[in-house]
């Protein structure tokens, strides 16, 4: 797979801080591919520098270092990890500081120019109001990062929080808390969005948050119930009790951490489909609404025009589906890492 | 005096798809500070769950207790609040686990697992903890302690390991452990080993153990007391020495006639079986055959379905002894005289728990058989 190698090495080059290029870094196997020369000591030396042992030659073998270590030995040697990774460290940089790259103003039109093709300083064109679809696409990852970020932030933390008690204490609270899960499960999200949001006003990202996070907690809840079981049962756990360690100890300490790497997957992946969900939402007009940039209303404002001014939409629905599928490659990556049965 | 552990005729109940089992029927032992009382039985036979009905971290539902007592220095168990049952365990009373690799958590590393007894119960600070999480590996001979112990359980050897799951039933110095088959998962050489560290440990710490096994070996050199189990109940009392002489009980004696000798092979014990091959006519009483070299005995059949358990004796039907009564008539508790031999017949209930189970100096045999007589002096 020649195409993600070479992203990574812009990517790397842009981005990495260069290390001490040492040579002789082509012992490693997984740096085995078509690469370049010239980049294969400098990504290699973090690795290895801290492992002189792999220097011994033969596939580096994760033996036993726990879960957390193993899981991270593995990620930093998946290309999918390193690419996803990448990209979502830029997205989150142009979210927070967007006139690092996009120096112009988002939301200065020259109806002028309205629906222009590119020009020089503004190499995406101009959208129906004038406006520059460079600036609008960068300022535009705000929207999309925060509520991708949030929401997945509130899901996971209430789901897990409400389906590790009903997986820990079980009974009438996890009949109960099954039963209401069931029911958010049963809303389907986009008639759910047109009438939950539709009485909203305010066009800010967070009522958006909120209406992911009340329709997603469920999913995250019912992987960790089904984890929080499944430690459960582990010896350690009636150890921990034998040894007279009290039940939010117990919890905390003893079955949250081993249970947590399902929840972790699930979350990841579901942060890029958060992102278009919010997209999809603002497009119909009851997410984000402008002033609000977001990448949502601006497909929603092109798509009428894509015959006449393909740019217009072609810009925000590929920044979209980049984010998105860094997000899922990244789940991708990390479930690979933390599931022991693909080792 | 009030012993350190009695437990008197503790019930346990577990609710299954197929009806209700009853695992624990009516289980009465005790063991006194400095004693070791063995739990002998094999799978199935009731006493893990006994252990951990006693401890307070039976899984219920589906388990249940349904009835006895537990009485850890004259105080029930059962009924206490359960915080005050959880300052108790680890602290007063704690277990060791089969498996320690399962029985450790996987995430934490054993120092910080050691030192967690001690932040948790003791308050200490983390740096103390810390220290004497160190010196309590030492104490368990684990070598190189200090640098070992920001490893974590997986990357230690399984005597290792025992070590430091016997560490941490140990880290508070409790009057009473309960260690559930702590070798099974070891192999031989390292299962001395870790017995000789558990009965030095006792020893020198005063504390009561009640060490549940399947394994004869292991129990002749470091019980003093043993209590047989079979299908939930407790079928024989002795004191070690009596109880691998002088067994009152068929299936004591078929537990130890299935223990390859390399002694003369005949041995005393065999021949009540020589008398009563024939009851059985099974080949596997080919008695005249546990002779070094010879065929080693195996009591037929497999043990009840606690769903299912048989009429009268549960042992019954693979009993090479039994006769009509035994199907129809469940035999009491009888305590067992050595000498003579002619009194007895007690019944079950509050009468005979006074005597069960106790140490070596009362005499306290107790078996479940009608034929108790015969067997002993077979």
């Amino acid at each position: 797979m020649p195409e993600p190698f070479d992203t990574r090495y812009d990517m790397t080059e842009a981005i990495a801080p260069a290390g001490g290029g040492g040579g002789g870094g082509a012992v490693d196997p997984a740096a085995s591919g078509p690469q370049g020369l010239k980049d294969r000591p400098r990504r290699l030396t973090l690795p290895w520098r801290k492992e002189p042992g792999r220097r011994l030659g033969g596939p580096a073998a994760p033996t036993g270092r726990g879960l957390w270590s193993d899981a991270w030995h593995d990620l930093r040697r998946n290309p999918v990890f390193i690419v996803s990774a990448l990209i979502i460290l830029f997205l989150v940089v142009i979210a927070i500081w967007p006139q690092l790259i996009a120096s112009g103003n988002p939301y200065h039109g020259d109806l002028a120019r309205a629906q222009d093709g590119p020009a020089p300083g503004h190499p995406f064109g101009y959208d129906l109001q004038g406006r520059d679809v460079y600036t609008r696409t960068v300022y535009g990852a705000r929207a999309s990062i925060t509520v991708g970020i949030c929401a997945t932030l509130g899901a996971a933390l209430l789901g897990s929080a409400l389906g590790g008690l009903a997986g820990y204490f079980g009974g009438w609270w996890d009949a109960l808390l099954s039963r209401i899960a069931d029911v958010f499960f049963g809303i389907p999200i986009l008639l759910g969005g047109l009438v939950f949001l539709s009485v909203v006003t305010s066009g800010s990202v967070w009522p958006v948050v909120g209406f992911i996070v009340l329709l997603g907690w469920p999913q995250i809840s019912r992987i960790a119930r089904g984890s929080v079981v499944t430690v459960k049962e582990h010896d350690y756990v009636q150890a921990a009790r034998a040894l007279g360690a009290s039940s939010g100890r117990t919890l905390l300490r003893h079955i949250a951490p081993n249970a947590v790497a399902p929840v972790i997957v699930v979350a990841t992946i579901a942060l890029g489909t958060y992102i278009s969900l919010e997209a999809t939402l603002s497009f119909l007009g009851v997410g984000l609404k402008p002033p609000t940039v977001s990448w949502g209303i601006d497909i929603s404002s092109a798509a009428t025009q894509i015959r006449n001014a393909p740019h217009m939409l072609l810009w925000p629905a590929g920044a979209l589906s980049i984010t998105v599928l860094a997000f899922i490659m990244l789940g991708d990556a990390v479930r690979d890492a933390l599931d022991p049965k693909l080792r | 005096m009030t012993r350190l552990l009695e437990v008197r005729d503790l019930r346990v109940q577990f609710r299954t798809r197929d009806g209700i089992a009853e695992a624990v029927g009516g289980v009465s032992y005790g063991v006194d500070a400095g004693r070791t009382l063995a739990v002998l039985g094999e799978s199935g036979s009731g006493k893990s769950v006994t252990a951990q009905a006693v401890m307070g971290i039976l899984d219920s539902p589906p388990g249940r207790i349904t009835g006895g007592e537990v009485l850890f220095r004259g105080r029930d168990l059962l009924t206490m609040r359960a915080e005050q049952r959880r300052r108790i365990r680890g602290a007063a009373m704690a277990m060791i686990f089969q498996d320690a690799l399962s029985a450790l958590n996987p995430v934490i590393t054993v120092g910080a697992q050691l030192a967690e007894m001690y932040e948790v119960h003791r308050g200490m600070s983390r740096g103390d903890a810390q220290r004497r999480a160190v010196e309590l590996m030492d104490r368990v001979r684990i070598p190189a302690a200090g640098q070992r112990a920001g490893d974590y359980p997986h990357q230690f050897s399984g005597g290792m390991r025992q070590r430091i799951m016997i560490a941490m039933a140990m880290a508070l110095e409790p009057d009473l452990i309960i260690a559930d088959e702590p070798t099974t998962a070891l192999d031989v050489t390292v299962q001395a080993q870790v017995m000789d560290l558990l009965a030095e440990l006792r020893r020198e710490y005063a504390m009561g153990l009640v060490l549940i096994t399947h394994d004869l070996g292991v129990v002749a050199d470091v019980a003093d007391t043993i209590a047989v189990m079979y299908a939930g109940r407790i079928v024989e009392t002795a004191p070690v020495r009596d109880l691998y002489r002088r067994p009152a009980h068929p299936y004591t004696r078929g537990l130890l006639d299935s223990v390859p000798r390399v002694d003369h092979g005949g041995g005393q014990a065999r021949r009540g079986h020589a008398d009563h091959g024939r009851h059985g006519g099974h080949e596997s009483h080919g008695v005249h055959g546990a002779h070094r070299g010879g065929k080693l005995y195996a009591i037929r059949g497999a043990p009840p379905s606690p769903l299912t358990m048989p009429s009268g004796c549960p042992f019954h039907p693979r009993c090479p002894r039994a006769q009509e009564v035994c199907r129809v008539e469940r035999p009491p508790l009888y305590e067992v005289t050595t000498d003579a031999g002619t009194d007895a017949v007690a019944n079950t209930g509050a009468d005979t728990e006074s005597g069960i189970g106790s140490g070596i100096g009362s005499d306290g045999r107790t078996s479940a058989c009608h034929f108790w007589k015969e067997e002993l002096h077979a």
